[in-house]
């Protein structure tokens, strides 16, 4: 409902004009490498249509003139003190002007490497991009991965500008070298220029009127070009999807409040609410056009209600029903990354999708791409800049679409905590990854945990015992489970070598194959805490991110216990011989020996089996169990019996 | 399927949407949000963007940072707009000319006293967010400006060191004791904001229509800005009039003139 007019602005007394409605500007980036001439060309493309603002150009020759130089048309964009200082450009900017045909707005991008993160948030918002390139120079390191970046970032429509040819002699030749490398390039990305032209940006050239010097070349001037530009297609013939971006309440009545991304919708209309597919039936739509509101499409801000009470929250997705996006617990994504640290394997991000949040890990990079010649580069992690294809898992359900399909709801902010430090497009969801297939309505439980722990007189929780091969986790685990069992407890062992020969023995010890049996484990041992067990998990578990994990997913009764040995003290037991067989090199990333054991910051325990004997740390272990999880006798349950 | 359900959303209601969604993120994101109310035409767009963006309510407070130096037509229109919108109003006095920087110049020391009144009422109200009404267009430095904008711990803007900002992903991250500034109009050029107007029928201090051939292009405090020479004294006419003009909406105001760098220098250190 729109707030009601209450004050008509004044108008006047003669009949009113029939409106001129607006027209959207074409939003068009400037990118290319540092210094090959982007704000110089925006700003000769402003001046050559008549459409800098009065007393502007005298602006920009005073200051171009107290900083000793000619008029410098960059100034135009590069408006901060220390852009003018420097000579470059460090932030994204924009700029209006129209031609005949129809309104534009200029985003200018910088070329350094150093302000990527700004040049992405420029080229993010655009339909279609003039990547300059320095005919001198040729196509340099920038150039190519802001091309690439253009692809990522959907921005496919792309004119060649081959800027500084007067520093070529206006040559024929410099200009075509230029274009053979920058088409082969762009054809690597599946993408191919519209239109490269020839042209000097400070002159003038091939900008807004035809080059005196350059007769040899035939086609469009970059304002030609620009007004050939086809706009983009429209959302509303997509499917529908409407992700939540909060709930709102008014009276008794629940709205989903979200912008439409895609598709239509009208009252009536049956859809289902990724990612648990609960059905609903539309009752009401409110973009704020007045009450009695049919109908609602792409692009429009909207709160909708339901007939059904369907449970609503911010990051789910509105679908139609038999059209819900894709779901899976493992992403295969194309990423570009943008901070100073780079991204390895086991890095905890969040995936900002839409609205949707979700805690991820790195499980495995397929790819890192070597942006000069888009081969395999050789390196095992993710640099700034970068661009890779990487495979995330989340504990709970993405809900999205292929970025082919639906671009919007397939594609992802990377951030670091709350950290924004990189972007994502979704190619699918990872092959042999545990996806879940179809729509997930999950089942409670007919007796909840307070009557299993009533009835078991203790609570259930994971105790999650890491530490070395043979530093005694399962010894000690064992023995607690034999005392706790005797005193009635409902007690078990989940064992890292037992559970690999069943429920594991797909997997090895890769990083990735290590997250996976973790990730299993600790979904294992949830389930049987909640059943009101005390779950001991004897699991080697040897990085903080596998620890991390297992505490993501089991939340509030996880107890990080450290079975605390040094390697030689392990050595020395090693029980299984498996030291001696690794020191030969007949086992591969071994624990200890061959791959990295991180120590635990700040365990919940520490049972320290080389300075203590085996009865001693069992006792340990099972005080901190009847200590944090038996029932006292306040709340009238015995404790242990 | 009527034509409504057919029919293209223009480039008002594609802005307007934005906005709205820009809105709704800023309340989910920020806690103690505040809206900041020059009285001008683009903060009146924003409260009433506001208003349909959370279903006819506005749910935060909206402060008039008062020099005691507005037009008294402008006074007027607070007074009135506050009761008629419902408004939850701050006007607190901002800190006199003298506690400014001496080194600016004089327009911009006026200016330089909302900075003072902002940074006063940030530290009295504990605002996370504020919302403002600039827009890219208006200024060089504003074309800078990213749409959640994080500032420092004295309000400061870091302009070399925006973080990213794309596909509607919105930094969240504030250092403890800093704000949020939240730019729903970034995207606006002054004549959507006329034809928005226009088309919603919102409501303005009658100073922007020409009287004796001068009115009001931007609205400010009295002896810094100045008004333009124009026969507009209508929408429809002024409309008409910026779609030919050639001189830049800010025209009028002092600060922006002073010297080259006056008006990074007031925005860098917590101005609007
Ligand atoms: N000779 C010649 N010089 C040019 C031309 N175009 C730009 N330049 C000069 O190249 C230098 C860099 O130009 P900018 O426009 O600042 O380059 P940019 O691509 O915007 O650089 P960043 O934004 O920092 O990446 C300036 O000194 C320009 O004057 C041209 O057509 N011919
Ligand atoms: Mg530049």
């Amino acid at each position: 409902m729109a707030p009601a007019a209450t004050l008509a602005a004044p108008r006047a007394e003669a009949p009113v004009l029939a409106p001129r409605k607006a027209q959207a500007p074409y939003p068009i980036v400037i990118v290319g490498h540092v210094d090959h001439g982007k704000s110089t060309l925006i700003g000769r493309l402003l001046h050559d249509t008549d459409s800098l603002p009065e007393g502007r150009l005298a602006e920009l020759q005073k200051v171009s003139s107290q900083r000793g130089l000619e008029l410098e048309w960059s100034f135009l964009l590069d408006a901060l003190q220390i852009e003018r200082d420097q000579g470059i450009t460090l932030d994204t900017t924009r700029i209006w002007f129209k031609t005949a045909k129809r309104p534009y707005v200029i985003i200018d991008a910088p070329g350094h490497r150093e302000f990527l993160r700004n040049m992405v948030t420029g080229a993010s918002g655009a339909d279609a991009a003039v990547l300059v390139t320095d005919a001198e120079r040729g196509v340099s390191e920038q150039t190519r991965r802001h091309a690439y970046l253009l692809s990522l970032l959907g921005v496919t429509k792309v004119i060649v500008a081959v800027n500084k040819m007067d520093l070529m002699g206006h040559a024929e030749a410099a200009w075509q070298a230029v274009k053979d490398e920058v088409s082969a390039y762009l054809a690597k990305l599946g993408m191919q220029p519209l239109y490269v032209i020839p042209l000097s940006a400070r002159h003038g050239d091939n900008i807004a009127t035809r080059s005196q010097q350059m007769g040899w070349y035939q086609g469009p001037t970059l304002l030609e070009a620009l007004d050939l530009l086809t706009p983009p297609a429209g959302r509303a013939d997509a499917t529908f999807r409407m992700p939540i971006q909060d709930v709102y309440r008014r009276g008794d009545r629940r709205m989903a409040v979200g912008r439409i991304e895609t598709g239509r919708i009208r009252l009536g209309d049956k859809v289902e609410i990724a990612p648990t597919g609960q059905p609903a039936t539309v009752a009401s739509i409110d973009t704020g056009r007045g009450d009695g509101e049919q109908f609602a499409r792409a692009g429009q801000s909207a709160a909708i209600s339901f007939i059904e009470d369907a449970a609503l929250a911010r990051g789910q997705i509105i679908a139609p029903a038999g059209h819900m996006p894709h779901l899976a617990l493992a992403l295969r994504v194309r990423a570009f990354w943008l901070d100073s640290e780079p991204l390895v394997v086991g890095s905890r991000l969040t995936l900002r999708l839409t609205t949707a949040e979700h805690a991820v890990v790195v499980e495995k990079f397929e790819r890192i791409v070597d942006v000069e010649n888009l081969n395999d580069a050789d390196t095992q992690e993710l640099g700034q800049g970068g661009i890779a294809e990487i495979v995330l898992r989340s504990a709970a359900p993405i809900a999205f679409d292929p970025h082919t399909d639906l671009p919007i709801t397939g594609r992802a902010g990377l951030a670091r905590g709350t950290r924004i430090v990189g972007g994502a497009v979704v190619l699918g969801a990872a092959e042999n990854a545990a996806s879940v297939k179809g729509p997930v309505t999950a089942v409670d439980s007919s007796v909840d945990r307070a009557a299993f722990e009533a009835r078991n007189g203790h609570r259930g929780g994971v105790l999650w015992l890491s530490g070395l091969s043979g530093a005694g986790k399962s010894t000690v685990a064992m023995g607690a489970q034999r005392r706790l069992f005797d005193d009635g407890w409902r007690v078990l062992v989940l064992d890292g070598d037992n559970l690999r020969k069943g429920l594991n023995k797909d997997l090895g010890f890769s990083p990735a194959e290590r997250l996976e049996n973790v990730r299993r484990v600790a979904e294992v041992a949830k389930l049987m805490a909640e059943n009101g067990s005390v779950v001991l998990v004897s699991l080697i578990s040897p990085t903080a991110e596998l620890r991390a994990l297992a505490r993501s997913i089991i939340g509030d009764g996880f107890h990080e216990v450290w079975v605390k040995a040094d390697v030689n003290t392990c050595a020395q037991r090693d029980p299984k011989g498996l030291y001696a067989a690794a020191r030969d090199g007949k086992i591969a990333q071994f624990t200890g020996v061959s791959a990295p054991f991180e120590a635990p910051t700040s365990p919940d325990l520490v049972l320290d089996t080389a300075e203590f004997d085996i009865p001693t740390t069992t006792e340990l272990l099972i005080a901190h169990i009847r200590r944090n999880l038996a029932l006292d006798q306040a709340d009238g349950h015995a404790v242990g019996i | 399927m009527s034509s409504l359900d057919q029919q293209h959303l223009d480039h008002l209601d594609q802005l307007e949407a934005q906005s709205i969604y820009i809105l709704r993120e800023a309340r989910v994101r920020l806690k103690r949000l505040g809206l900041l109310w020059s009285l001008g035409k683009d903060s009146n767009v924003l409260i009433w963007l506001c208003r349909k963006a959370f279903l006819g309510e506005l749910p935060f407070p909206v402060a008039h940072l008062d020099t005691g130096l507005e037009f008294p037509e402008s006074y007027e229109f607070r007074d009135r707009y506050t009761k008629e919108w419902g408004l939850n109003l701050i006007k607190d006095e901002c800190p006199p000319i003298e506690m400014t920087d001496p080194t600016l110049p004089p327009g911009t020391r006026v200016a330089a006293r909302k900075s003072l009144g902002l940074a006063a009422a940030l530290e009295k109200y504990q605002f996370d967010g504020l919302i403002t009404g600039i827009r890219r267009d208006e200024q060089a430095t504003r074309a800078k400006e990213r749409i959640f904008s994080p500032r420092g711990l004295d309000g400061s803007w870091q302009a070399a060191n925006q973080p990213p900002e794309f596909w509607d992903q919105f930094t969240i991250e504030r250092a403890p004791g800093t704000h949020m500034r939240v730019h729903p109009l970034l995207a606006w050029t002054e004549l959507d904001v006329w034809r928005y107007i226009q088309r919603e029928e919102i409501p303005l201090v009658p100073l922007y229509f020409a009287k004796d051939g001068k009115r009001f292009r931007s609205l400010g405090e009295i002896g810094i800005t100045f008004p333009v020479d124009s026969n507009a004294s209508t929408i429809e006419e002024i409309i008409e009039e910026l779609e030919n003009t050639r001189t830049p909406e800010r025209a009028g105001r002092s600060m922006d003139h002073e010297a080259e760098d006056a008006f990074e220098r007031l925005r860098t250190t917590g101005y609007l």
